[in-house]
């Protein structure tokens, strides 16, 4: 980071200190924020690849061990991408520290770009990470390197900004963990991380349309094995709109102060 | 003729059926070392953060260095450094790395180094400038603050309390400090429980009680208007001569306290006594202070 202080001009200084402070404060205490996202997504494969690889194929050809690694990147990615923008806030509103930023001439622009890229960067750390672990012992391949990362940066984008308006809203770190355990967790679970929305009945499957979440872990999957459940470019579409719309209520937020100016 | 610091124009803020702010005017001049009194939940604080921009006022206009804290924020909040009242901290940093976040926030870069620094060592960081804020003590912690309100060196200063709490030695340093800043021409606002801070350091004071300002002078006027000098006297007798019974602000046990509008009332009052034939234990002529005007102008009455 030291070799990016240099070259930042005066006037995206104010933007990328306040990204930087946000790097770095998941980075000081990256075993919790990286590790242990990791050593999770590993048990995860550990135990579903051994109860079930061999009585499941879901894609022709693909193993269900490969299958599943798409899948748990893109949950721990998603839910880490929430877990820093969320946190964060909610630890410098609860702690009162969140003044040193708003007694700042950053605008509420700066304030989202800092927090959105911040995000980012954690949820492609822990997806990537867990990614190098994976491939020790699994044989993933890479068919389309561009979905991946479209989706990769799509999804931790989504996820930060939804990060973002629950920690404004969130007044203590139990409504915050409630919008991980209610809203998050179901969604990615009930998504298609573990299995194939195919092998689901019809009526499930209609519902998981309705899920966001289904669209980036099937797009990020297609990525991988040039094969989904549906054509990556409705993927890209309806996470793009999600994106947007979240977008727009986390930047009226901001604008408007709600909860954090009086 | 130069733009005050920080200019307040009728200013409102309500809080659902709580009227905090009532039309508050005033006006500080560069320069100047200005005091804010009041007693808890004068609006002291409501004052000063909508100053900040933590809070929007419900109607008015405030600007700081001509800039105003709604339209042109940006400008306003780099003209100004708040210390906050509350010892608020960031855990995961430590306090060179905070000061140096915070100055970057404002825009400043490495050339700015040398002023954190400085800051650093002025309010007695050094030792700790690498230990983590959450291991620094409360009086530390009250530094750290005072120096991350510095951090962009900027011309207008608040502090919301800033001694709550902290020890002699360290509010001694602090006022050093903030005495050296102000006279190198960085206008200072302070506000205050302890009423002697703000009667040896504060050019000008403004009282507050309830939402408006209900004082406005220096403190040397505030000190001669609202506040003579008080005789005490101990007599021999439990009742006072009827003609210096306009004068008693309280008496008992003897001891009576004389509000003296001026000196010359000094001789009245003895030759009362003399004349009523009252023999006199002890007597003691005291000094007037900011506490006396606080009382009259906030206090019960």
């Amino acid at each position: 980071m030291n070799m990016l202080d240099q070259l930042i001009t005066q006037k995206w200084r104010g933007t990328y200190t306040l990204f930087k402070k946000e790097v770095l404060r998941f980075w000081r205490v990256a075993f919790q924020t990286i590790a242990s996202p990791v050593l999770s997504a590993l048990l995860y494969l550990l135990i579903f690849s051994h109860a079930l690889s061999g009585h499941v194929e879901v894609y022709k050809g693909v193993e269900y061990t490969a299958f599943l690694i798409p899948g748990l990147i893109m949950m721990s990615l998603l839910q880490n991408a929430f877990a820093n923008s969320s946190s964060s806030l909610v630890q410098s509103k609860v702690m009162g520290s969140i003044v040193f930023v708003l007694l700042t001439p950053l605008t509420y622009m700066q304030f989202f770009i800092a927090f959105l890229a911040a995000s980012i960067i954690r949820g492609l750390m822990v997806g990537l990470s867990i990614y190098l672990v994976a491939i020790w012992f699994v044989n993933v391949p890479i068919t389309h390197f561009v979905w991946i990362l479209t989706f990769g940066i799509l999804g931790a984008a989504l996820l930060g900004i939804f990060g973002i308006i629950a920690g404004i809203w969130s007044d203590k770190f139990d409504q915050m963990a409630a919008f991980q355990n209610f809203v998050i967790m179901p969604l990615t679970f009930l998504s298609g991380v573990f299995y194939s929305i195919h092998s689901l009945p019809h009526f499930w499957q209609i519902i998981s349309k309705f899920n966001p979440f289904f669209y980036m872990i099937d797009g990020f999957r297609y990525g991988f094995f040039g094969q989904g459940d549906i054509s990556p470019w409705i993927s890209l579409v309806v996470v793009t709109a999600f994106l947007l719309a979240l977008a727009w209520l986390a930047l009226k937020m901001l604008k408007s102060g709600y909860k954090l100016r009086g | 003729m130069t733009v005050p610091a920080i200019q307040i124009e009728q200013v409102h803020k309500r809080f659902g059926s709580l009227h905090a702010l009532k039309g508050v005017d005033l006006t500080v001049n560069q320069g100047e070392f200005f005091g804010l009194l009041g007693p808890n939940g004068a609006g002291k604080s409501t004052l000063i953060n909508t100053i900040a921009g933590l809070l929007r006022p419900t109607s008015g206009k405030i600007s700081v260095m001509g800039h105003d804290v709604v339209d042109d924020y940006q400008a306003a909040r780099m003209a100004l450094g708040v210390v906050p009242q509350e010892l608020v901290f960031d855990p995961f940093f430590n306090v060179r790395e905070m000061l140096r976040f915070q100055a970057g926030y404002f825009g400043r870069g490495k050339e700015n180094d040398v002023w954190v620094d400085e800051v650093i060592e002025t309010l007695g960081l050094t030792d700790k400038a690498h230990t983590n804020m959450r291991k620094l003590s409360g009086g530390m912690k009250r530094r750290a603050l005072i120096a991350q309100a510095l951090a962009h060196k900027p011309p207008v200063i608040v502090l919301d309390e800033p001694t709550a709490g902290v020890d002699v030695e360290l509010r001694q340093l602090m006022w050093e400090f903030i005495k050296r800043l102000n006279a190198e021409g960085h206008t200072v606002i302070l506000t205050t429980h302890y009423l002697e801070e703000a009667e040896a350091l504060c050019s000008r004071v403004a009282m507050m009680k309830q939402g408006e300002i209900v004082a406005l002078d220096s403190t040397a006027n505030l000190l001669n208007k609202f506040a003579g000098k008080n005789l005490r006297l101990k007599l021999g007798q439990a009742t006072l001569p009827a003609s210096l019974l306009p004068m008693l602000k309280n008496g008992e046990n003897g001891v009576f306290t004389l509000a003296l509008s001026d000196l010359g009332q000094v001789e009245f009052a003895l030759s009362e006594l003399r004349k009523a034939n009252v023999v006199i234990e002890d007597m003691q002529l005291i000094e007037a202070d900011l506490e006396d005007v606080f009382l009259s102008l906030v206090g019960g009455a």
